[in-house]
């Protein structure tokens, strides 16, 4: 057991330094004197900067070099990420399509896909969304209802609506999670599709939440027209291609928790600022558990480094790590508002801000409610949540459904 | 960076894990109990069964007391991550094996420039001869003095004082409380303030004193050892009382006198977690097996989501002890942090972990035949010890305060 590099992943990490050194007056700014405002302007230069780390090495380093990436194992990845945050630059752009979908496309696209759509990504040159989550399958995920029927010539038409969907505004290509067989069983009639945004019936709205911001956006999908080969992973087979995806969502937020912002120093900091405060024997006890928590997340991220490292696939158990993450974070807030009085709750407030993005994080993901179910089942090895769709067609769960409403 | 057991950490966690399952140590608990009149409310029978198994003769076959001793001394040599993985064991099957006492002294004799220290070592090593830790907490950003556990109430005193006497030795005279693992040590090692009319400016002491390494016969004369018994009779505890009693002066710096304290914060978090761990096997089985309106009540999300509970607070708690394990050596700076962390989760999760499984078990869980009040006993009684729960998190608090205050004095 070391938590320090080996010689070759010190050596990784000097090269990455270096690169970092000489390079980050090219980063945009984004925060502080001098940061770009212009929303446009902002996404260009992040797109841009995303380019250079690809180019450098430092994106898609668990990638197939093939596909542009460097071969490298996670932990070289980590490395990266660690010296990027610790040059105080912006990481890439594009984390959803580097980090998860492109993985997935990897896995189960076919060569002419590989070959047409991984280096545009890894590049930033086409940023992709993540089109999975419905108004009404969000943890059920396989509850899709966004239908795409195939036509004589083998191409597809797609109708319905998806939502909380990051990015979707700027990007070129999203992943799509339709059904394709209204009469088989819930999770057996699902199709993998990567759909242009730009293509004729296709309407992106921002979706503002409680800070007022559009974090997010929903996205309609009216008869849109793709191609026979838009299908990614094969017809019928969309559950197992998602589940690949959520796999690298897991590994994403495993490895990655922290660079929410969410951590220790952080909010320490904050309590740090009012003396008064630091003194506090009910403060501290609460910063105390607060941190603990925190503290303990970032060691199972390195456990979770670990497993892959070995081979492993992380399981749902690092989901609990999110658990404690959104929830420490709500604490905090909590914590530094109580402190701070409304203060905490100034317009240019970063505490604002972090208080009013937290309940929805909640559920992002899937609710925790649903994961605590999942992790019960998968990992404790208890018995299941009695279950009425399982072994039905989805159509007739539908009208079941719509009978009793 | 690998977070994985060697070969040689997963061995000695499974020859820890056989050695102690020839003992039936729960039920030893439970007899104890019933013995030696650890139920303040009755309940207990009167000249009961038992007396809880001598396990120091399995802790020296297995080579545990000198696990942070170096080989020149006959000890294993090994680091705080391998003596947590035997506390773990241990925990899991409420072992009393009176490591918790045993090698933090050991690891303040290791440190020391003494001579009289490494005299005192091999047969420490071996176990021929038992030590115990005199605990004292190091100071905080917030009281800036040593003190002790209390033998009754909220207030901390000071440690007890040494005064010079002949070359390299002093004399001690105080109280240390609940010290673990007391009654029939051979040597008491720990820290005691040293009287010195003008004070020093870097020992971290008050006015006057100075923190010192001190080494002391348990059968000397001044020396009394009253043995301890609440609520948990699988832990031996002792007050400690000496006057005027004759020790060795051990050259030891202030940070291994501190190191100490964290280290048993440490050892404490892991034997806790190994506690907590068998407290969710046996509250899962039952969920698994136990039927009511016609479902196996594991199947009902009140009670899958309170398990999970357990399973997030016990993997919560694993990683700090990965974190403190390492830092002793690998991040000296952050021991402190880390022990603090790691003990106040652990302590928190055993807390939920027992309760837990009186709850799942419903009101058996609650009977004196049952093992969930065993587990419950030694969450409560553990999360009081060497400081309680409470000081921990409050240390995790301070240590960052402090880093922050730094951060932001730099920038």
């Amino acid at each position: 057991m070391d938590l320090d590099d080996t010689p070759e992943q010190a050596a990784h990490r000097t090269k990455v330094r270096a690169w970092l050194e000489e390079h980050k007056s090219e980063a945009p700014v984004l925060q502080g004197p001098g940061a770009l405002t212009d929303e446009d302007e902002i996404i260009a230069a992040r797109r841009a900067w995303q380019g250079k780390l690809a180019e450098a090495g430092l994106a898609g380093v668990t990638w197939p070099k093939e596909y542009g990436g460097q071969g490298l194992g996670p932990i070289e990845q980590v490395i990266c990420n660690q010296e990027i945050a610790r040059a105080r630059v912006p990481g890439i752009l594009d984390a959803i399509g580097v980090g998860m979908l492109g993985p997935t496309l990897i896995a189960h696209g076919t060569e002419e896909q590989k070959g047409r759509y991984l280096g545009a990504m890894l590049h930033g040159d086409e940023v992709w969304c993540q089109l999975f989550s419905e108004p009404a399958a969000g943890s059920d995920l396989a509850a899709v209802q966004a239908r795409a029927r195939q036509q004589d010539d083998g191409s597809w038409r797609l109708t319905g609506q998806k939502v909380w969907t990051t990015n979707a505004q700027f990007s070129a290509y999203g992943l799509l999670l339709a059904r394709t067989d209204i009469d088989a069983h819930k999770h057996k009639g699902l199709t993998m599709f990567l759909v242009p945004m730009d293509a004729p019936g296709v309407t992106v709205r921002g979706l503002r939440q409680i800070s007022g911001e559009a974090e997010f956006n929903e996205v309609f999908f009216d008869d849109v027209a793709l191609d026979a080969d838009a299908v990614v992973g094969g017809v019928g087979n969309g559950w197992g291609t998602a589940l690949t995806t959520l796999m690298f969502e897991r590994v994403t937020i495993g490895l990655g928790g922290e660079g929410l912002g969410f951590n220790s120093a952080r909010f320490a900091q904050a309590i740090a600022a009012d003396p008064h405060a630091s003194r506090d024997p009910e403060v501290r006890r609460q910063l105390g558990e607060i941190a603990a928590d925190l503290l303990a997340v970032r060691f199972t991220g390195y456990r979770t480094l670990t497993e892959l490292q070995r081979g492993q696939i992380p399981g749902p158990e690092a989901g609990l790590a999110k658990v404690t993450i959104v929830n420490g974070a709500i604490h905090a807030g909590e914590l530094i508002a109580d402190v701070q009085g409304p203060d905490a709750l100034g317009e240019d407030s970063e505490w604002a801000y972090m208080i009013s993005f937290l309940p929805g994080l909640k559920s992002a993901g899937g609710t925790e409610e649903i994961l605590r179910n999942t992790i019960g089942e998968r990992v404790l090895g208890l018995p299941p949540e009695p279950r009425l769709d399982k072994g039905i067609p989805f159509s007739e769960l539908r009208a079941k459904e719509a009978a009793k409403a | 960076m690998n977070l994985a057991l060697s070969d040689e950490q997963v061995f000695l966690r499974e020859a820890a894990r056989g050695a102690l399952s020839r003992f039936k140590t729960l039920e030893a608990a439970r007899d104890a109990l019933d013995t030696q009149g650890g139920t303040p409310h009755g309940g207990g029978q009167a000249g009961g069964k038992g007396e809880l198994p001598d396990l120091w003769p399995t802790a020296c076959e297995a080579g545990w007391p000198g696990l942070l001793v170096d080989d020149a001394h006959g000890g294993a040599d090994l680091d705080a991550f391998d003596a947590m993985l035997v506390l773990g064991e241990c925990g899991r099957v409420l072992a009393g094996v009176a490591l918790l006492g045993h090698l933090p002294a050991t690891a303040i004799l290791s440190e020391s420039a003494a001579p009289a220290a490494a005299a005192l070592l091999p047969a420490l090593a071996s176990g021929e001869q038992r030590a115990a830790y005199l605990p004292a907490c190091p100071p905080n950003d917030v009281f800036d003095s040593w003190c002790v556990d209390p033998l009754h109430g909220s207030e901390r005193p000071a440690p007890p004082v040494a005064s010079a006497a002949s070359e390299g030795h002093v004399t001690v005279s105080g109280t240390y409380a609940f010290v673990p693992d007391a009654p029939g040590a051979d040597v008491l090692v720990g820290v005691a303030l040293l009287d010195t009319p003008q004070g020093t400016p870097h020992g971290g002491g008050q006015a006057g004193s100075k923190p010192v390494g001190v080494a002391i016969k348990a059968g000397g004369e001044g020396v009394s050892v009253e043995a301890i018994r609440r609520y948990d009779a699988t832990r031996s505890l002792g007050h400690v009382t000496l006057n005027e009693a004759r020790g060795v002066l051990l050259d030891t710096p202030v940070d291994s006198l501190a190191a100490a304290w964290h280290l048993a914060q440490a050892l404490l978090a892991a034997e806790s977690i190994g506690a907590v761990e068998t407290a969710l096997d046996m509250s899962v089985a039952y969920a698994k097996e136990r039927h009511t309106f016609g479902r196996a009540i594991g199947s009902y999300q009140a009670v899958k989501h309170s398990l999970t509970e357990v399973l997030r607070q016990q993997e919560n708690g694993r990683s700090l002890l990965y974190y403190a394990g390492w830092a002793r050596r690998g991040a000296p700076g952050e021991f402190a942090l880390a022990a603090a962390a790691a003990r106040s989760v652990a302590g928190h999760a055993l807390d939920t972990a027992a309760r837990t499984m009186i709850s799942v078990h419903g009101g058996i869980g609650a009977t004196w035949e049952h093992d969930a009040p065993l587990y419950f006993r030694r969450a409560q009684l553990s999360r009081r010890l060497l400081g309680g729960t409470g000081a921990a998190t409050d240390r995790v608090a301070g240590e960052l305060l402090t880093q922050a205050a730094q951060a932001a004095q730099a920038a």
